[in-house]
């Protein structure tokens, strides 16, 4: 198995080394060519051509908070995925969308899970919300030659706060750079017109089903303008992921949720494309 | 300079094996117990913060009788060896099999080494199936042997006696309550035949438990919870108590 020098399957020296309760300081220690950041990337020159996923919004309410993505991952112009996935839970607590390479983002997303878990089972007690937020702050910064490739990853964290009991959303840059967003945010190529439908629609007495409808707006609006996101496809039934993180624990609707939720956004903006108008002053 | 005595490798052995033999049957024993809808890890222990039972993987329990510190290093290790395979390959890869495989092989080596001292403890790695009939449970003595254990299993300072107490009542199918009363009536006979009271603030409770909905299946039992399963008529009569996951 594992790097077993001696081959005796006894667990080698490191596995039984006291001290650290991060399993990717346990990998850096033990398998290094295993962490996403230590790879040695050819120099290439142009940029690499990969899937990329595109728009993931968050808002908070009082209560919870709601993480959603669209289903799109594009390469150049071309839609090299339809129902992709890039909304994960990261534990039970909290949950991560990510814009950015596809194939690097799920990577970094699986080995954020075990990093928040391994914690967990080792020290018997979960990492604080803003620990987990650094967490991945030091996994994105690990990935900044990938970036500079123009392998970028790019997440948006929430997250139940179980000391402050409330939803929390964390934004992030390509340099690792972390910040927590008040209300609402959003990452990915079609952010700006989402961050815009938002701005106009969100108020911070939402219940949990305004929230979520109000994210599913704002996708649409997403989609509307920026051609690699994805709107709801009605014809193949692929609808966005809608999660939301409350006292309870991680939620993620399921697929008639999220797809009622889609068609009755879709009826209205039969009507009226430009989706709900907000009061002029 | 004086020649050290000779001793023979038999003979070596045997003050080894006995060394951490007294060593565990210092400790509090502890025993692990199939019932319908998982397995049961039941023991005596003071301690709120260090436990005696938790979780490695998904399906996968262990237990430790012994000294702290040197199954806190195990139970470390496993968790290690655990999530790097589940990472390398997939989490249905981690076995119990596989994790006692290497708890055996650790603990072989260490035992047979001159230059460490036998380590003093006894584990149990135990994993929850999809169905009773999946269920297994290994119990590692300290000399690295590993025994493939059915139905019930205890381990610690007075193992055998509460073994065969065991034995004799354990039978497929429990609830958990009767699982839970039958370990703590186990665990309540002393040596010398006489029973005590354990209340139920000194008890450590934690179960796999197969029919929960999460993946990882592990979950500890405390509080309002246990006294409730203590609570219960042991009768099959009684209604199947689950864990129910939102009271923690």
């Amino acid at each position: 198995m594992e790097a077993n020098p001696r081959s005796t399957g006894r667990l080698p020296a490191a596995f039984l080394t006291p001290g650290s309760s991060s399993f990717m300081d346990f990998l850096g220690d033990h398998a290094p060519e295993m962490l996403p950041g230590r790879r040695v990337l050819p120099p290439v020159k142009g940029v690499i051509e990969a899937p990329h996923g595109t728009t993931i919004v968050a808002a908070a309410f009082p209560g919870g908070v709601v993480l959603a993505g669209d289903r799109r991952a594009t390469m150049g112009n071309m839609i090299a995925q339809r129902d992709i996935e890039k909304v994960f839970p990261a534990d039970e607590y909290s949950a991560v969308g990510i814009a950015g390479t596809a194939g690097l983002a799920v990577e970094m997303v699986r080995l954020f899970q075990l990093e928040l878990e391994h914690f967990e089972k080792v020290e018997g007690a979960q990492l604080s919300l803003e620990g987990k937020a650094n967490r991945l702050s030091t996994m994105i910064r690990s990935n900044l030659g990938m970036a500079m490739q123009g392998l970028a990853v790019v997440p948006l964290f929430a997250g139940w706060d179980v000391d402050r009991e409330k939803g929390r959303i964390f934004s992030y840059d390509v340099t690792g750079g972390r910040s927590e967003e008040q209300g609402y945010a959003a990452t990915g190529s079609g952010s700006i017109f989402a961050r815009g439908s938002m701005k106009k629609l969100y108020r911070d007495d939402l219940t949990e089903q305004q929230t979520t409808t109000l994210v599913v707006q704002a996708l649409y609006d997403a989609a509307d303008d920026d051609s690699a996101t994805g709107g709801p496809d009605v014809a193949r039934r692929i609808y966005p992921i809608v999660t939301v993180i409350t006292e309870e624990g991680f939620r993620r609707l399921t697929e008639a949720e999220s797809s009622e939720l889609a068609r009755s956004i879709l009826e209205r903006r039969l009507e009226r494309p430009d989706g709900p108008r907000a009061a002029l002053l | 300079m004086s020649t050290p005595f000779y001793v023979s490798p038999q003979q070596a052995m045997a003050d080894r094996a006995e060394y951490a033999r007294k060593g565990i049957a210092r400790g509090r024993s502890l025993v692990v117990l199939q019932y319908a809808d998982g397995i049961v890890f039941v023991g005596e222990n003071p301690s709120r913060a260090l436990h005696k039972f938790s979780e490695i993987y998904d399906r996968i329990g262990f237990a430790a009788a012994g000294k702290y510190n040197e199954y806190e290093n195990l139970r470390i290790g496993g968790v290690r060896y655990a999530d790097l395979r589940g990472y390398t390959y997939d989490r249905e890869d981690v076995t119990a099999r596989g994790l006692a495989n290497v708890y055996a092989q650790t603990l072989g080596t260490i035992f047979s080494s001159n230059a460490e001292k036998p380590y003093e403890v006894e584990l149990v790695v135990a994993e929850v199936g999809a169905r009773p009939e999946g269920d297994q449970i290994y119990r590692l003595p300290h000399d690295g042997s590993i025994v493939d254990e059915h139905g019930s299993v205890a381990v610690g300072g007075n193992a055998e006696q509460i073994s065969s107490f065991l034995d004799q009542r354990h039978r497929d199918g429990m609830t958990l309550a009767e699982a839970l009363k039958l370990a703590v009536q186990a665990l309540s006979r002393d040596t010398n035949g006489s029973e005590r009271e354990i209340p139920a603030e000194r008890l450590e409770v934690a179960v796999l438990d197969r029919t929960r909905p999460q993946e990882r299946k592990f979950k500890r039992i405390v509080g309002r919870q246990l006294d409730r399963l203590l609570e219960a008529d042991g009768d099959a009569a009684a209604p199947t108590d689950t864990p129910s996951d939102t009271e923690e």
